[in-house]
C-alpha cells in the first residue's frame, strides 16, 4: 500500500448524496480477479451513455477534473455493497482522497485499506470546498494528513478528525495483516481459551 | 470488562471475541466463521499467495459460488457462457483446492446463496462472529450472531489471521410493538423501518431488533429483516436467540449435536440483552401500522405503503433533497401523485438472500395458486438454495408456480444484481423481492420496486403493483 502523507491536487465536485457502490462501479464490472484496471469503469453509468460515449456534462469527463485526485461529495458516500472494487476503481482512476459529510461504514473502512483517505467534514464545509473545486485547475486543494488539515486555495486551513491508528497505518503505508500477525501469540492463547470454554463450536470441515 | 454493567446482546458477543484491546480502543476481534464467495475473494487469495501466507483456519471457513451462476442450463463452471463469470468461478475452485478451504460445489444440493445456506446448514450459530465479503452478511444476525460484511482486504486479513481490527459499534435498538396485520410481512416491516430511520440511520451502529413484532416472526422473517440492516446503514442486525432460534438450529447439518448442543444451548441462553442495558439510540415502531410497502425511488428508504402515491418533490423544503427526489423520479419514470397501484410491471423477480427461502416461495405460491401471470409479464422464481428448491418441489410449489406461468429456476443470486444472465433491460419496471433498488442494480436502466414475495406474486398476476390484501 502506498503511503499517504500530503496530497495537492485537483478536486472534483460531486454534489450528490447517497452515492452508492453500484453507482461507483456497477456490478457487471465486478467480474475481475484483479485489483487494477477498474478506473475506466468508475461511475460508468454517470460517465458514459448507452453507446459507451462519454457524457460531456459529467464532471470527470471535463478538464481539469479528468486528473482529479480528490473528490468532494454529499452525505452517505459509498453506501450499498461491501465491494472493494469501489475504492479500487477510485484509486485506479487516480482518486486518493474523498471529502464528504459522512460515509457508509464498509466503504469508509475499505478506503483506508487501499490508501485512500476519506475525510468527514460538515456539509457546509463540503459545500464551500465544492465551490472551490468548481474553480477548476487553478483551485488545487492540499490535504495534509500529518497535520490533519485541508488547505483551501485561499490558504484557509480546515481541521479534520481521524482515528490515530488509521492515520499511523496510512502515513507509513503499513499493511494491516503484518500488524495483526504481531499479535499471533495472543490469538493462539485466545483460541485455546475458547476451545476449552466452548468445545461445542463445530468446524466447517466436518458436518457434526 | 466489568460483569456487573448490564450488557446488550451486541456487547456480550463483542466482549467474548476480543483477543486484544489496543491502546487506542481498536480491538483484535476473533472471527468464528468466514464465508467466502467467488466475487470478493480472488484478490484476497492472490494477496496471500504473494505474501507466502496460508489460511489460519480453513476449518472455520467455507466457500460457495453464487453470484455468477446461471439459473438455467447445466450446473458446472465450464458451462458458464460469459467468460469473466466462468473465470471467477473457476478461480474460486482453484483457490479452495490450493488453500484447502471446504467448498460446496455448484452441483451439490446444498449449494445456494451464501446467506441462505449459512443458516440452513447450521454453519451460522448464535453467539458467533460471522463475516463474508458481502454486505448482506447482516442476514445471519437473525440467529443472534454478530455477522457483518467486509471488503476484500479484510477477507484476506481474516484468512491470514482469523481476526479483524475493529472498534465497537454503537447500539441501536429497534423495538417493534404488537404484531403485523393481515397481508404485511417481514419485508414490509423492514422497508417501513428503513423508511422511518432512512438509509443512513444505522451508520456506525449495530441494530438489535426486539419487541413482540420481532419475537412473533419465524426465522425466515427475522432473516429478511436482518438482511436489510445494511440498507439502513448498519453493518449488522441482531435478534436475540430464543426458542424459535433454538428449534431452527437443532438438527442442522453443521450444528452441534447431542451433549454438545445442550452445552451450546446453555451458553446461548445467556446471550439476550440484560435488563437495563443501555442503547445509544432507540426507535419504536407499531407493527399494526405496517402496510404492504413498495419503493418508488432508487434507495430502499424511498418507500410508501402500497395504498400511497408517488411523492411530490415540490413538497420538499431542502433543495438538495428535492433535487435528489427529482433525479430518482426521472430515473424511475414516475410522475408525482400517481397511485402506486397504477404502476404497470414488466418483470417480477422472487428470490435473493432477502426473500429466497422456502417460506417466501410458499407465500408467492399461495398468491399464484389458481391464477395466471398477466399477459406480457415475465415472472421468475429463483430458490435461494438447492435445498429450498428441493423442499418446494416436494410440496408441489413448483407446479403451482409453473401452471400460473412463472419460471422456476435453479438457485443463485439471479436478478438481484446484474451480474449473471438474469437481468432486466433499460426502462423495464420490475417488482422485486431483493434488497436494492439502486440505479442499474438489476441491469442498466432497469427500474426496481422492492416488495415482499406475496406482493411480487400479486404484481405478476395483475400486471401492475397490487395491494395483495385485495386479492383475498
Ligand atoms: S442475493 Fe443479492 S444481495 Fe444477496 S448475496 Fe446475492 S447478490 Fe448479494
Amino acid at each position: 500500500m502506498d503511503k499517504f502523507t500530503t496530497l495537492t491536487g485537483v478536486a472534483a465536485p460531486l454534489p450528490l448524496a447517497n452515492v452508492d457502490t453500484d453507482k461507483i462501479i456497477p456490478a457487471r464490472f465486478l467480474k475481475t480477479i484483479k485489483r487494477s484496471g477498474l478506473g475506466v469503469h468508475l461511475f460508468d453509468t454517470l460517465r458514459y451513455d448507452a453507446a459507451g460515449k462519454e457524457r460531456p456534462e459529467f464532471v470527470l469527463n471535463q478538464e481539469p477534473y479528468r486528473h482529479a485526485e480528490i473528490l468532494i461529495a454529499h452525505e452517505n458516500f459509498g453506501c450499498g455493497s461491501s465491494r472493494e472494487h469501489a475504492p479500487w476503481a477510485l484509486l485506479d482512476f487516480g482518486i486518493r482522497c474523498i471529502i464528504a459529510p459522512d460515509f457508509a461504514d464498509i466503504f469508509y473502512n475499505n478506503s483506508f485499506k487501499n490508501g485512500i483517505l476519506p475525510i468527514r467534514l460538515p456539509r457546509a464545509v463540503c459545500d464551500a470546498l465544492i465551490e472551490d473545486a468548481k474553480l477548476g485547475g487553478n483551485a488545487r486543494l492540499t490535504v495534509d494528513l500529518e497535520r490533519q488539515v485541508v488547505v483551501r486555495p485561499n490558504g484557509e486551513e480546515i481541521h479534520f478528525d481521524i482515528d490515530p491508528f488509521r492515520k499511523h497505518l496510512l502515513l507509513n503505508g503499513l499493511d494491516d495483516i503484518g500488524q495483526t500477525l504481531q499479535h499471533a501469540p495472543a490469538i493462539d492463547a485466545y483460541e485455546a481459551r475458547r476451545r476449552a470454554a466452548e468445545p461445542w463450536l463445530p468446524s466447517t470441515t466436518e458436518a457434526a | 470488562m466489568s460483569e456487573s454493567r448490564p450488557r446488550t446482546l451486541f456487547d456480550k458477543i463483542w466482549d467474548n471475541h476480543v483477543v486484544e484491546r489496543l491502546p487506542d480502543g481498536t480491538c483484535v476481534l476473533y472471527i468464528d466463521r468466514h464465508l467466502v464467495h467467488e466475487v470478493t475473494s480472488p484478490q484476497a487469495f492472490e494477496g496471500l499467495r504473494m505474501a507466502g501466507r496460508r489460511l489460519r483456519r480453513p476449518d472455520a471457513t467455507i466457500a460457495v459460488a453464487d453470484h455468477n451462476i446461471p439459473t438455467v442450463g447445466p450446473r458446472n463452471p465450464e458451462a458458464i457462457a460469459e467468460e469473466d463469470s466462468r473465470i471467477q468461478v473457476q478461480t474460486l475452485e482453484r483457490n479452495v483446492k490450493e488453500f484447502g478451504v471446504p467448498y460446496i460445489p455448484i452441483l451439490d444440493v446444498r449449494q445456494g446463496i451464501v446467506h441462505i445456506i449459512g443458516p440452513e446448514l447450521g454453519i451460522s450459530l448464535p453467539g458467533t462472529t460471522i463475516v463474508c465479503g458481502d454486505s448482506h452478511t447482516s442476514t445471519h444476525g437473525a440467529l443472534g450472531a454478530l455477522a457483518f460484511g467486509i471488503g476484500t482486504s479484510e477477507v484476506e486479513h481474516v484468512m491470514a489471521t482469523q481476526t479483524l481490527l475493529q472498534k465497537p459499534a454503537k447500539n441501536l435498538l429497534i423495538r417493534v410493538d404488537h404484531t403485523l396485520g393481515f397481508g404485511a410481512s417481514a419485508k414490509d416491516l423492514v422497508l417501513a423501518i428503513i423508511g422511518k430511520i432512512t438509509t443512513a440511520g444505522g451508520n456506525g451502529h449495530v441494530i438489535e431488533y426486539a419487541g413482540e413484532g420481532i419475537r412473533a416472526l419465524d426465522m425466515a422473517g427475522r432473516m429478511t429483516v436482518s438482511n436489510m440492516s445494511i440498507e439502513a446503514g448498519a453493518r449488522a442486525g441482531l435478534v436475540a436467540p430464543d426458542e424459535t432460534t433454538f428449534a431452527y438450529v437443532k438438527g442442522r447439518e453443521y450444528a452441534p449435536k447431542g451433549a454438545a448442543f445442550e452445552q451450546a444451548l446453555a451458553y446461548w441462553r445467556t446471550l439476550p440483552s440484560d435488563p437495563g442495558a443501555q442503547y445509544d439510540t432507540t426507535v419504536v415502531l407499531d407493527a399494526r401500522e405496517v402496510a404492504p410497502m413498495v419503493t418508488w425511488g432508487t434507495t430502499p428508504g424511498a418507500v410508501v405503503p402500497v395504498t400511497g402515491v408517488v411523492p411530490d418533490p415540490a413538497t420538499v423544503g431542502d433543495e438538495g433533497a428535492r433535487a435528489q427526489m427529482q433525479r430518482m423520479l426521472d430515473y424511475m419514470g414516475l410522475t408525482p401523485g400517481t397511485r402506486m397501484e397504477d404502476l404497470p410491471i414488466d418483470v417480477v423477480f422472487i428470490g435473493s438472500c432477502t426473500n429466497g427461502r422456502i417460506e417466501d416461495i410458499r407465500a408467492a405460491a399461495a398468491v399464484a395458486r389458481g391464477r395466471r401471470v398477466a399477459e406480457g409479464v415475465r415472472a421468475l422464481v429463483v430458490p435461494g438454495s438447492g435445498q429450498v428448491k428441493r423442499q418446494a418441489e416436494k410440496e408441489g410449489l413448483d407446479r403451482v408456480l409453473l401452471e400460473a406461468g412463472f419460471e422456476w429456476r435453479d438457485p443463485c443470486c439471479s436478478m438481484c444484481l446484474g451480474m449473471n444472465p438474469d437481468k432486466i433491460s433499460a426502462g423495464q419496471r420490475c417488482a422485486s423481492t431483493s434488497n436494492r433498488n439502486f440505479e442499474g442494480r438489476q441491469g442498466p436502466g432497469g427500474r426496481t420496486h422492492l416488495v415482499s414475495p406475496a406482493m411480487a406474486a400479486a404484481a405478476a398476476v395483475n400486471g401492475r403493483i397490487t395491494d395483495v390484501r385485495q386479492l383475498g
